[in-house]
């Protein structure tokens, strides 16, 4: 049965049942700075769990009181990411947000493939098309999430595209918001220049701390921010080097 | 949906913006200033005479005194205290004013058009934000009655990503700076003890609106001087809310109350956008102009019952007065209102401004058994005709004139702040007459 629906479906390849990248194509680049006409949760409750974790909500359940997403995997692009992270923290509900559409429809097919290849796993995991430098807010709660990841984000080299870089020091106050007090952030990127502006955003943000390098060793996730996702497997290939910058999320001033 | 020619409207309205013209009364009831257009006119409510405001910068530089902003006025407001007054627009210029002589202390240029300012309570800073959705904060400190620093510049604070700023208010207590935006969001910020490093402290969103927000208000009693937070917005609605928390607490569907009103049929395609709010000094009462109603409504605000509830609808039928901008000081009962626009085809320059006064916006009116609110006629409002003569630019108004101004300020309004809607076709059509792909083709 499963086979013969893998034969009529040329974008899914035929041994393992997941969509085939190259029936998605996208651009690399998209401008967030485009007003945007998908639809957009007016606040973090009316985000719809049941149809992005159908076996972990039904439809009936109230979303306030019960398990929330912990983990936002920013600019997700291909997905590799939260699909490694799905199995290595299985109670742990995660999102990744993509502004591409193709994209995203890539992800969310790769999900149910994997879901039903794997009953019972990949169950946390899910993906929204969303402009995250506009409507994180819309998504979660105060201090609602645990960890964020920002793996390998469009560098916006000129000088007047800055602003479109999803780390800034503007956008980090709306990250912090996010994140709950020691939440981390992580950042990766094989282009220097942008490293150097990510860590020093970071850096200088009074509610972000660097990570000690024995904490960095001790955090199993470091090590998947250039093994796990598509575009850091593409660096290592072409054997690149890539820039990586891990905070905590702290207490801020005192007022 | 759209009509056709869509591009072509679309250029037209960027060769020349309308602009609502805006009303602000001095906290003691000293003096009020409307702009219209790049027009500010103050007059002097106490004295009795126009006032004429003195730009030093522009007299060394043989200007005509008259426009002292080159560009429609987008945000005017007078600081806690009464003694600033700050202008701002289109012409990237934030003017501070100091209103005992009606000089301007300081011009401050921002990098991009200007949609909002306000003052911390203190008077010691000035915030405005651009169109851009950055909040910058200038500090007062060191402005004597001269003009020190012309050349002072703003540092960014906040922002909103890429969404135009449509208000900003500081909370009563000060500590707390409040921005809205077109994207339905108003954002919370603790403002801090050295602003210049930057507001990165988020306390809250407050997230309920479904259109653009227009316009914030506090509402505070003496026993809940924090206050509580009542917005406006392009969903017709008005919402309080506890902003520390960020939770909604109640809504009203003022659209709904103006449309049994006007009851001719014609609001079925979206019900009309809040354009501005005023409270009283107790927070008992929140005044309502509401696009494409001529008149106002008031709403009785319960602080302890955390409720918002419609009072009364005062409508003004001899005029089609739709106020565009409302003011009130908070000793005096009286609430101001203007209606206006800075020109009304998009070719000319003609201007409207029309001035109408409410009296008995108070609470211990309501106290009574019948609440007495009414609006003056223009010879007894505060000032007499002369204040008419000056902030109207005219005393007689044609009655044609507040249709198509009403239109011109509602058409404004929807392409500044309702995102355009394209269908398929007309985004790949759009996406053809993009200038970076024309440039590659080359």
């Amino acid at each position: 049965m499963m086979e013969r629906e893998f034969d009529v479906n040329p974008t899914r390849s035929k041994s393992t049942g997941l969509p085939r990248k190259r029936f998605y194509r996208a651009r690399a680049h998209s401008n967030p700075l485009s007003d945007s006409h998908f639809p957009v949760p007016i606040a973090p409750s009316q985000v719809d769990y049941p149809s992005h974790y159908p076996e972990i909500f039904s439809p009936l359940d109230r979303v306030d009181g019960l398990r929330k997403i912990e983990f936002a995997d920013i600019g997700c692009g291909f997905g590799g990411l939260l699909i490694s992270l799905a199995t290595l923290f299985p109670e742990t509900l995660m999102i990744g947000m993509e502004l591409r559409d193709k994209v995203t429809e890539y992800v969310k097919e790769r999900i149910l493939a994997l879901r039903t290849g794997n009953p019972g796993q990949y169950q946390n995991i899910s993906v929204v098309r969303t402009n995250s430098m506009k409507y994180i807010p819309n998504y979660f709660e105060k201090g609602q999430l645990k960890k964020m990841f920002f793996l390998f984000p469009d560098p916006h080299f000129k000088e007047k595209n800055h602003r479109r870089r999803v780390i800034s020091p503007h956008l980090l106050d709306e990250y912090a918001y996010a994140l709950a007090v020691g939440g981390i952030i992580y950042t990766i990127t094989d282009v220097e220049e942008l490293g150097e502006w990510m860590k020093s955003c970071l850096e200088s943000h009074p509610m972000f701390e660097a990570l000690t390098v024995q904490e960095l060793e001790d955090d199993p996730v470091v090590k998947l921010l250039s093994t796990a996702t598509e575009e850091g497997q593409k660096v290592a290939r072409n054997g690149g080097q890539t820039y990586q910058a891990v905070y905590r999320r702290i207490s801020g001033p005192i007022h | 949906m759209e009509d056709t020619n869509i591009d072509d409207s679309g250029d037209k309205i960027r060769e020349k913006e309308i602009a609502p013209a805006l009303i602000a009364v001095h906290p003691t009831h000293q003096s009020v200033a409307v702009a219209v257009g790049s027009d500010l006119r103050v007059f002097n409510i106490q004295e009795g005479c126009a006032v004429t405001l003195v730009d030093e910068n522009d007299v060394a530089e043989r200007k005509p005194s008259t426009n002292l902003h080159k560009d429609s006025i987008r945000a005017i407001r007078y600081g806690a205290n009464g003694k600033l007054f700050v202008s701002a627009g289109d012409d990237k210029l934030v003017k501070i004013w100091a209103t005992d002589s009606w000089h301007c202390i300081s011009t401050v240029e921002s990098e991009k058009r200007v949609s909002a300012v306000a003052l911390s309570s203190d008077g010691s800073f000035v915030c405005y934000a651009d169109k851009f959705g950055v909040v910058y904060v200038v500090d007062t400190e060191g402005f004597s009655g001269k003009q020190t620093s012309n050349n002072k510049k703003g540092t960014p604070i906040l922002s909103h990503y890429c969404s135009i700023i449509t208000s900003l208010e500081f909370s009563p207590d000060g500590r707390f700076i409040i921005s809205a935006d077109r994207d339905f969001k108003i954002r919370v910020t603790v403002f801090p003890k050295n602003p210049l490093d930057g507001a990165h402290e988020i306390q809250s969103f407050c997230l309920g609106h479904t259109e653009f927000v227009s316009c914030l208000a506090f509402v505070c009693s003496q026993d809940y001087p924090q206050g509580l937070l009542v917005s406006g917005s392009g969903d017709s609605t008005v919402r309080m809310w506890d902003f520390i928390s960020g939770s909604l607490l109640d809504t009203c569907v003022v659209g709904n109350e103006a449309g049994f009103l006007e009851s001719d049929g014609k609001e079925d395609e979206c019900l009309p956008a809040v354009t501005d709010l005023c409270a009283t000094n107790d927070g008992s009462l929140v005044a309502v102009a509401l696009q494409s109603f001529p008149g106002i409504i008031l709403l009785s605000c319960n602080i302890c019952a955390r409720s918002l509830s419609v009072l009364q609808v005062i409508s003004i039928s001899e005029e089609a007065f739709i106020p565009t901008s409302l003011g009130s000081a908070s000793i005096e009962q009286f609430l101001w209102m203007v209606m206006g626009v800075s020109s009304l085809r998009s070719s000319d320059s003609i201007s409207l401004a029309r001035v109408r006064v409410l009296s008995g916006f108070c609470k211990s009116s309501i106290a009574t058994v019948e609440y007495k609110a009414s609006i003056l006629d223009d010879k007894d409002i505060p000032g007499g005709e002369s204040i008419l003569q000056k902030l109207q630019g005219t005393l007689s108004i044609q009655k044609q004139v507040f249709s198509s101004a009403a239109e011109a300020v509602k058409t404004a309004m929807r392409n500044l702040l309702i995102k355009k809607q394209y269908s398929a076709d007309k985004r790949e059509y759009r996406k053809r007459g993009r200038n970076d792909r024309k440039n590659k083709h080359r």
